[in-house]
């Protein structure tokens, strides 16, 4: 019997202007709206030279296959700076490949790097497949409890 | 949180067996280790395998195997077999329709909303590597 086809090695890079276009496209597949200039403002932003400001992209073979965007936020809530993890997106037909893993290992050594001791984010309670895959990273419940008011 | 019983020992059974799942392991082994009557542990094994969650082996050295994918099961899964932790107060229940019973029911919901949330982003998978790191 055949072995299985082995998945294409995979690898992290900061990303580019150049990848815009994939990037617009992966967030449309779940989210459904194209934003272009929403993720042109965060590559300008987050694929900068900011030492605290991160956007990094997954290849598999030559294709972007996901992102993720993170920074190191400062004393938000009163705790030591921590790194936060605010998107993550892993092409359909990439997933369970490792993909997702290799792009939260390569922020974390980032954060590591700049000195902080942990990473945060936050999750919808109704999106139960990145919150398996935080949890699986080893992620649990923090300290803080998100709270909101719908305004009159 | 509390658990009955039964659901407790579901989520015993199915991380024990999905820990080594090539395993088989006996009914009378199992309530051994979680210090239970082995009655009471295979009417739970029997709902796990009609979920196909765990399926019986049978002959010399049978007993029951992980039959799922640990990547898969959540937590969340396993109790909904034997319970339902999320359920709000029925209508007939006293005080429910009153001023206090409305209030402490919106608190309640809230906490119903997070556990259920929690329990169903936790497979057995994560639950064993967190048990790893500690």
């Amino acid at each position: 019997m055949a072995a299985a086809d082995p998945s294409p090695p995979i690898q992290v890079r900061k990303a580019k202007p150049q990848d815009l276009a994939v990037v617009v496209a992966l967030d449309a597949a779940v989210t459904g709206v194209k934003k272009p200039d929403y993720w042109r403002d965060r590559l300008r932003q987050f694929a900068g030279r900011d030492p605290e400001r991160l956007f990094l992209v997954a290849e598999a073979e030559g294709q972007v296959v996901g992102f993720i965007l993170g920074e190191i936020r400062a004393w938000e809530f009163g705790s030591p700076p921590s790194g936060w993890i605010f998107a993550i997106n892993v092409a359909k037909g990439a997933r369970l490949d490792g993909v997702g893993t290799r792009l939260f290992e390569a922020i974390c050594a980032h954060f590591t790097a700049a000195g902080v001791d942990r990473v945060r984010t936050m999750i919808a309670k109704d999106d139960p497949l990145v919150m398996r895959f935080f949890r699986s990273q080893g992620m649990v419940a923090g300290p803080f409890i998100e709270l909101e008011k719908v305004l009159p | 949180m509390k658990l009955q019983t039964a659901t407790r020992l579901a989520l015993y059974a199915v991380m024990a067996l999905s820990r080594e799942p090539e395993r088989q392991f006996s009914t009378a082994e199992l309530a051994e280790r979680f210090d239970v009557s082995e009655h009471h542990l295979a009417k739970v094994l029997r709902t796990l395998g009609r979920a196909e969650l765990v399926e019986a082996v049978r002959g010399a050295g049978g007993g029951f195997r992980f039959s799922a994918n640990p990547k898969r099961v959540t937590l969340l899964e396993v109790i909904a077999l034997f319970e339902d932790i999320t359920s709000p107060p029925g209508p007939k229940e006293p005080g429910v329709r009153t001023h206090e019973g409305k209030a402490l029911g919106a608190v309640l919901a809230e906490i119903d909303d997070v556990a259920r949330a929690t329990l169903g982003s936790i497979t057995l998978a994560t639950l064993h590597r967190s048990a790893t790191r500690r």
